[in-house]
């Protein structure tokens, strides 16, 4: 690992804190159960696109540091984040291949493993089932993967130049 | 692997320049001389390793909390995230607070003064009443005074795990906040601390699932545990029999059973009484009167010198075990 493998690596570590901001961010009451699964839709697209750099062991730490944030079980979001981690780094490069609409529901299912993972572990630790709208998420970030894949982009090809 | 020939292969493609017009998706610059031995152990390796990893957290969490101090480390280390996700709240709020008209604010200072007056004539009443209980106590044997100290808190604008109840307050161990401390609003007890950092403390609502508390009907003291019911913002009371006197707007106060809530606080108003056939207890649903997702402002209580009343008590009736979380 070289000084430009390091480059930039400040840029995924601020999307990151970005996208957990954003999850605990206040939101308009009434709106709180439809918030996009940040955190889970940006560590996809760094497993996607720097599949050698970013892996399971930060989904792992994501996942912990998101638990914390959030006060909810420790290692409650880090089960289901490593897995989603494992499996977009496993199938990168096909999945890079894919045109952007079946991209989309690629990460859509994996938004859906992560949710059931989570929901899994609500019922085994016997603490209240949600209700249906608890699937909400994913159907929003699968129609948000192609706006944030874009931008996201944008910030990974600055990153390599300067 | 082979991490000599691996190095070899990759030094030479890896800067950014050769691959710039590539189509868009998600294809790097790189992705002509793709990886093809990775550094240390495999994916399928590290996810193995990490799904125990977080399994084993998980029950070590959740049944024998021996990761307090982990987690408050980590607090420690993103207070600035939550930090930063409560000052957009903060700055709206302080900007109204300034653009606030001067007869509005005239408004408000009067309706304040007066309901301060109120309070204090309450108050005067209050304090005859109080000497009385005592000298009735005194008759009984059974003297009991509780000094409260309190201290305001600001609930941080962050939004938790939504399947729980619980809130951040930014009083932490700096202040004096210890865990199972007792939070109140204005208008009755909302919950306990569970977790208190230096700067920050989190509380558990009394309607999250993992909350119970024992109470007490105002009217006639009878006394129950009043357990969360979770999302849905209620409390339902354990154990009631099917004969006892409980009624629909009975005010249920904290009973001190716990040595944990000071005596004499409200709670909740029962909201529905009802007897099912199939349950042989009555099911009876009770509505906080805190504003639970209303209030800004909390009180933190530390009651001093609160065991004598608990001797006194203890000695006219068993106590019901005191509730907490598990």
């Amino acid at each position: 690992m070289g000084a430009t493998e390091r480059r930039g690596q400040w840029m995924i570590w601020l999307s990151l804190a970005l996208a957990m901001f954003l999850t605990i961010v206040p939101m308009p009451a009434g709106l709180e159960d439809y918030r996009p699964q940040w955190v889970t839709l940006t560590l996809i697209f760094w497993c996607l696109t720097l599949p050698e750099r970013v892996g399971v062991f930060w989904g792992f730490g994501t996942g912990l540091t998101l638990d914390v944030l959030s006060a909810s079980l420790l290692g409650q979001q880090a089960l289901g984040l490593s897995l989603v981690a494992y499996v977009a780094v496993k199938l990168h490069a096909r999945v890079r291949l894919f045109p952007l609409w079946q991209q989309s529901f690629f990460v859509w299912v994996l938004l859906l493993a992560e949710r059931l993972l989570t929901l899994w572990i609500l019922g085994a630790t016997g603490q209240p089932m949600p209700a249906l709208n608890y699937w909400a998420p994913t159907l929003i970030g699968l129609l948000l993967w192609p706006w944030l894949s874009a931008v996201l982009i944008q910030v990974e090809r600055r990153m390599g130049e300067s | 692997m082979r991490p000599a020939a691996e190095t070899a292969l990759r030094r030479p493609g890896h800067p950014s320049t050769p691959t710039r017009s590539m189509p868009s998706g998600i294809l790097p610059r790189n992705a002509t001389i793709k990886p093809l031995f990775v550094h240390g152990p495999s994916p399928t390796f590290r996810v193995i390793l990490a799904e125990f990893l977080a399994i084993g957290l998980i029950v070590a969490d959740h049944r024998y909390h021996y990761l307090d101090t982990v987690r408050s480390v980590i607090e420690v280390a993103i207070y600035p995230l939550q930090f930063a996700a409560n000052l957009p709240a903060q700055l709206a709020r302080e900007a109204q607070e300034r653009l606030v008209g001067e007869a509005q604010l005239r408004l408000s200072n009067d309706s304040l003064r007066h309901e301060n007056l109120v309070l204090k004539g309450r108050l005067q009443q209050f304090e005859s009443l109080r000497a009385e209980n005592m000298r009735l106590r005194d008759l009984l044997g059974s003297s009991f005074e509780v000094g409260e100290r309190v201290l305001i808190a600001e609930i941080l604008a962050v939004d938790l795990d939504p399947y729980s109840q619980q809130v951040m307050i930014n009083k932490g161990t700096n202040s004096g906040v210890f865990i199972g401390q007792p939070v109140l609003d204005a208008e009755a007890v909302m919950g306990q601390v569970i977790r208190a950092n230096p700067f920050s403390s989190t509380v558990l609502l009394i309607t999250d699932a993992n909350h119970s508390l024992p109470v007490e009907v105002n009217r006639n003291g009878l006394r129950t545990i009043a357990a969360g019911k979770g999302p849905s913002q209620e409390l339902e009371l354990l154990y009631i029999p099917k004969n006892a006197d409980i009624r629909v707007g009975d005010l249920l106060v904290t009973s001190g059973m716990d040595e944990r809530f000071p005596s004499g606080y409200p709670v909740a108003r029962v909201k529905t009484v009802r007897q099912d056939p199939d349950n042989p207890f009555t099911t009876v649903i009770a509505e906080p009167t805190a504003r639970l997702d209303r209030s800004r402002e909390v009180l933190l209580v530390w009651s001093m010198d609160a065991k004598p009343s608990q001797a006194a008590l203890a000695a006219d009736t068993p106590a019901p075990a005191p509730a907490e979380r598990p």
